[in-house]
């Protein structure tokens, strides 16, 4: 793999802004399983990524440091008595994307904080994955996050997923000041002591969010999982800014009154790419002629591969991340240090808002590890999180365009996703209306036993995720005069969704310059890597 | 006192006349096949028991013998048309002690049905409760036999094919009308209007294809353990599919 120092050369601090202009090479684009190669209008802004941060040099030595000089409490060793009960809670598989090379930082820092627990006579540790009503993670993906040794000393019994639906494994605290359900897993709960280890990717991640909403129920989620909950924040990777980070901040302040929380929060740099793939991860300019010729010979594997093949082939690349960055301590000290550190990689200085913006949508939104990226999760990255990736205003003018290149299939994963295909099927149909979905629907979808004993006993979403899925796109709806999906392969994806549709990029460009005005101005926001963008007006 | 006169006033004033409270909610019900879908065994299993415990050293002997050499020809029956694979089926028991088979009930419960209940049947049951379910089974075995299943998994009601018994002695007919196929979605259909259940609102459960009508008629259907014929109707139909085992 190419050294970093090598990749950085290429960049300079303020190269991630280009204007395209006359010989401006074609851009790439993901387009769910492929890729876009596209020449787009003079004068389109092209806003890229910054170049990856350097790694710390020793990782180990890195959460080392961070545990024994943590932000506003005692070291982790002094925490610790001989025969006390000791939980610790991981970022389940959502995090990060795509999942990083192994050794996974997760198990990096437990192997040393296991070794630490160990040697002062902490025995009773359990390990949870905090995945709230995410999935549960399957044996394989497990053990690939820990590694060999401490699965063989720790699962089934002492590592596994969190059940929000065990009804004797949550318990419900008192209630916050705005009368917010606080529960929470039980074994967590009634521990001496518990060790989050997180892995931020986007800012939107860790802090009071980490264990008030992966260790959490569907009771105490629906206090800010909610479309109301949404409409009030004005940017999600913005905290102070977020109702829905106010409401997770009350929760976490009272499950700190309850027990002590020490968190281990890592960054991660944006290197997504690696080894044979590291191309996509730099702008067309730099681009050699190999990679070129890379470039040509993926697309056209790809074009000749069916889809599952390709889904497959993309989801076995691990990310080639490095670790940036170990804070600990308590939750507000230690965040804010991770915060400062993740705007560093992943902020990027924008001179003012765009008419019409296009987003390439890739093959895995946080809900579609070694799945399917399904019309829901197209709709969630479009309107939730590629719409909300910015710092102060969105990149897109008010009822501007929102041009999104995806193939839209109408495909779902019945093992991954069974009730989001009863909800656009059958809800989206009636209506789009989150508020309505909300009051009429979310609670039934969230008891159906069927949906619940497919969360607890399969590897399926709970009934009530592709609701939040809907809530998370709301603002991105409310903001967006149009929002087209480029090259999508039916009408009735688009049409459910809310959406127009073109078969190319060019024909979207047009229709929303036919909607804006010929001399609307455009951006396109390469992601991935991931970018955040900070938009001065 | 104070508090009292608000309320009054709120309830009296004009500018809420326009209110008019929701309708009830009619309740629902969450149905579940039993062979296949909640234990592993069928009613082939059931009378086996009883056969092998017939009493008398011949009554065994010729029973087991009989119901042995049956089997090519249930599977074919069954294999065929539901409905006259019971209506062969169920002569086997002519001639059986209505008190006998009662008797054995829990016992064939005790030994064969207990030790077949799938792992996870208990717990998609309980989650149907939580729900507000009200739990029914709904099975083409004789109801004496899975009355006792019914009481240890905790469902309200049963639906099943009840024995016609003349002088306290089975004659191998079952009262009418059969419970199999169209004849569970009409029973089902019946016990909702009985009970003020709302069918779309309801569960079914079952791993057979032959169930399809039962699957069918309610609102929420589920296939569990499916066949490959109702799993393939699973898939085109978007119903979820569980797996007990």
């Amino acid at each position: 793999m190419r050294p970093l120092k090598t990749l950085k050369k290429l960049y300079d601090e303020e190269s991630h802004i280009i204007i395209t202009e006359k010989g401006s090479p074609p851009r790439v684009l993901f387009s769910g399983e492929d890729f876009l190669l596209e020449d787009l209008p003079l004068g389109t802004r092209v806003i890229c990524a910054r170049p990856p941060l350097e790694g710390v040099p020793n990782v180990k030595a890195a959460i080392r440091w961070a545990i024994n000089h943590p932000e506003g409490m005692e070291p982790l060793h002094a925490l610790l008595r001989p025969g006390m009960k000791v939980t610790v809670a991981l970022d389940d598989i959502s995090l990060p994307l795509p999942p990083m090379r192994t050794p996974d930082v997760r198990q990096t820092v437990l192997e040393i904080v296991l070794e630490l627990l160990a040697d002062s006579g902490v025995d009773d540790v359990h390990l949870i994955i905090a995945n709230a009503l995410h999935r549960r993670m399957t044996e394989a993906e497990m053990k690939r996050m820990v590694g060999q040794k401490i699965w063989d000393a720790f699962y089934p019994d002492r590592y596994y997923n969190h059940d929000a639906e065990d009804p004797d494994g949550m318990v419900e605290l008192e209630r916050t000041s705005h009368g917010e359900v606080v529960a929470l897993n039980r074994r967590a709960s009634e521990s001496d002591l518990l060790i989050y280890v997180n892995i931020n990717l986007v800012p939107m991640d860790g802090g009071h969010k980490s264990v008030g909403t992966g260790l959490t129920n569907y009771e105490s989620l629906r206090a800010h999982h909610n479309p109301k909950t949404i409409r009030e924040s004005e940017s999600y990777m913005e905290p102070k800014r977020s109702a829905l980070h106010r409401s997770t901040e009350r929760i976490g302040r009272v499950i700190d009154q309850h027990l002590k929380v020490f968190h281990i929060e890592t960054v991660l740099n944006n290197r997504m790419f690696g080894d044979q793939v590291e191309f996509l991860g730099k702008q067309e300019e730099d681009f050699t002629e190999l990679d070129r010729m890379k470039l040509q010979a993926m697309r056209a594997a790809l074009q000749r591969m069916p889809r599952a093949m390709k889904r497959k082939i993309f989801h076995a690349i691990p990310g080639a991340y490095s670790v940036i960055g170990v804070h600990a301590g308590s939750t507000e000290p230690t965040h804010d240090k991770t915060l400062e550190l993740s705007w560093r990689q992943y902020s990027v200085p924008v001179d003012g808002q765009s008419d019409i913006v296009i987003f390439g949508v890739p093959y895995i939104s946080p809900y579609n590890v070694n799945s399917i990226l399904n019309p829901l999760l197209l709709q969630v990255m479009g309107c939730g999180y590629l719409f909300n990736l910015n710092r102060g205003v969105p990149l897109v003018k008010k009822g501007g365009v929102i041009i999104l290149c995806h193939p839209a299939y109408d495909e779902f994963d019945p093992e991954h996703h069974p009730s989001y295909i009863e909800f656009f099927n059958r809800l989206l149909p009636e209506t789009r209306d989150a508020m309505v979905l909300e009051h009429k629907y979310e609670r039934e979808f969230a008891t159906n036993p069927s949906y619940v004993h497919l969360y607890r006993k399969g590897n399926a979403y709970h009934g009530a995720h592709p609701f939040y899925m809907w809530y998370w796109g709301e603002n991105g709806r409310q903001w967006a005069g149009k929002i087209i999906v480029a090259g999508a392969e039916n009408n009735h994806v688009p049409e459910l969704l809310g959406w127009e549709r073109t078969d190319t990029l060019s024909e979207a460009i047009e229709e929303a310059r036919g909607f804006m005005g010929r001399s609307a101005t455009i951006s396109l926001v390469k992601i991935p890597p991931i970018l955040q963008t900070d938009v001065k007006v | 006192m104070g508090e009292c006169a608000c309320t009054l006033d709120l309830r009296l004033s004009p500018l809420t006349s326009w209110y008019k409270p929701p309708a009830p909610m009619l309740s629902k019900a969450a149905f579940y096949d039993v062979d296949g879908t909640l234990v592993r065994t069928n009613i082939v299993h059931t009378y086996a028991y009883y056969a092998m415990n017939r009493g008398s050293l011949s009554g065994i002997a010729g029973r087991t013998i009989g119901t042995i050499a049956s089997l090519p020809l249930f599977g074919a029956l069954d294999a065929v048309n539901r409905k006259v694979f019971n209506e062969f089926f169920y002569r086997y028991y002519s001639g059986l002690s209505e008190d006998r088979l009662v008797t054995l009930a829990e016992d064939l419960f005790e030994d064969v049905l207990k030790p077949a209940i799938f792992p996870k049947a208990q717990d998609l049951i309980d989650e149907a409760k939580k729900a507000g379910c009200r739990i029914v089974l709904v099975t083409g075995a004789l109801d004496f036999t899975i009355r006792p299943l019914a009481r240890h998994l905790g469902a309200d009601d049963l639906i099943a094919n009840k024995m016609q018994f003349n002088g306290g002695f089975a004659t191998g007919k079952v009262i009418p009308p059969i419970i199999e196929g169209a004849n569970k979605a009409h029973a089902i259909r019946e016990y909702c209007v009985k009970h003020q259940l709302a069918l779309d609102k309801s569960h079914a459960y079952s791993d057979s294809a032959s169930d399809y009508a039962m699957l069918a008629i309610v609102g929420r259907p589920t296939a569990v353990n499916p066949d490959l014929r109702l799993r393939s109707l699973a898939r085109a139909y978007n119903w979820p599919v569980l797996d007990l085992r």
